[in-house]
């Protein structure tokens, strides 16, 4: 077995262009996931637009729903605002628990 | 190279219509898709449901994976030569030797056929792993073992098992991305290597409990020191630090020690927090039973009275 050593790197902000190549997602999609929310830029007053980490990973769970449901764009804006909501959930289940002993 | 059995995996008789192959994947899918599904092995599960499907779905890959004939699943056997590198496929886990077969096939349903001299970047894959809140604190190197696909010197497809020593910087915290610049699918033609994309998840720890970059901890405090205030020593993942607790501090306040939590990516830390709750002795003398008793006699508090007032 070949072993590689390599570093990881935090996920630095991106331009539109490149949300577009790392999710394989057209901007055009991209744009109307970000035109109804379901997509947020770092600062929606910046020109360009920059995007962080979480934008990305929302991105990629698009593209991948996208693929393996055959979803149209009203179908992935609907499945990734309702993952974004189920992710905040966590979240607060996440600080609750944080709060309070197991 | 093991066979695999696609009509298996999606659970439809080798003779089944298109329309039926899709209405099971369609079916499988929202019980395991990873991104939908809650399920413990829901990633693994849809890696095989999505390869079949991207196979069976497609009339001509259909064609040749049904030429291979029927074999034991996980028997070992021979593909037939002819299986060209031309077509990543979209898919966006990780690959499998058995699935790059096909997956690299021209078919109808794929995507644009390629020119053969056309670049090709490689797939990004995904993998996640499990740290714990001390190596988050430090940065820590990890060590994941990957199966990935790769042709070998005869042009056949082969599962290549390789081990792969990552350094995640310090900073991570639960649910955490980080990136692995050209770790994932082999890119063909010229084109880029695919990125490798890690999901970190923090092991519940036994004193703290992770927010994001804060750590919220139990401390617990003797009924005088809350009530006294004392300095008390306070493990975090620093080392240990002496908290000033002012007097009169109650169950359930919050302490908060500033920069004590876990590390930002770039710059900061988040905070390590306190809870207080008030614990006794497990078993008192007669001396100290006495104090206490004084102290009872002595005391006009009444700690319901704000709820006996409250009451019908």
């Amino acid at each position: 077995v070949k072993i590689e050593i390599t570093e990881a790197v935090w996920i630095e902000e991106c331009s539109l262009g490149e949300l577009a190549e790392r999710s394989c997602l057209p901007e055009e999609l991209l744009r109307e996931l970000i035109d109804c929310g379901v997509l947020q830029p770092c600062d929606h007053a910046a020109d360009p637009l920059r995007f962080d980490g979480a934008a990305l990973a929302a991105a990629r769970a698009a593209a991948r729903l996208r693929a393996d449901f055959d979803l149209d764009s009203a179908g992935i804006s609907m499945a990734v605002a309702l993952l974004r909501r189920i992710g905040a959930l966590e979240a607060e289940v996440q600080r609750l628990r944080a709060l309070t002993r197991s | 190279m093991k066979y695999k059995d696609y009509y298996a995996t999606l659970g439809v008789a080798r003779d089944a219509s298109e329309a039926a192959i899709k209405k099971a994947y369609r079916k499988l899918a929202h019980q395991y898709h990873p991104d939908v599904s809650a399920e413990q092995g829901a990633e693994a599960k849809f890696k095989e449901i999505a390869e079949a499907y991207q196979t069976l779905k497609d009339p001509d890959k259909r064609a040749a994976y049904d030429q291979l004939g029927r074999h034991a699943p996980g028997e070992e056997f021979r593909p037939p030569p002819g299986a060209q590198a031309t077509d990543s496929g979209e898919h966006s886990f990780e690959g499998f030797d058995f699935a790059e077969l096909f997956a690299r096939m021209r078919g109808r349903g794929g995507a644009a056929s390629h020119e053969a001299n056309v670049p090709i970047p490689g797939q990004d894959h995904e993998a996640s792993a499990t740290i714990s809140i001390e190596q988050a604190y430090q940065g820590t190197q990890l060590e994941l073992q990957l199966v990935a696909p790769q042709v070998d010197a005869e042009g056949r497809v082969v599962s290549a098992p390789r081990s792969l020593k990552v350094r995640i910087p310090k900073g991570a915290t639960d649910g955490q991305r980080v990136r692995l610049v050209g770790q994932g699918g082999r890119g063909f033609n010229g084109g880029r290597n695919g990125d490798l994309y890690i999901r970190i998840s923090l092991a519940p720890h036994a004193i703290y409990r992770a927010d994001g970059h804060d750590l919220y901890m139990d401390l617990p405090l003797a009924p005088w020191e809350a009530a006294l205030g004392a300095p008390v020593p306070v493990p975090t993942p620093g080392g240990t630090v002496s908290l000033k607790i002012p007097p009169g501090t109650v169950a359930g306040k919050t302490l908060r020690l500033a920069g004590r939590g876990l590390p930002k990516p770039a710059a900061g830390a988040g905070d390590l927090r306190a809870i207080i709750r008030i614990v006794l002795p497990p078993s008192l003398n007669d001396r100290q039973r006495e104090l206490l008793q004084e102290l009872a006699a002595e005391s006009k508090f009444d700690p319901r009275a704000a709820l006996l007032e409250e009451a019908p």
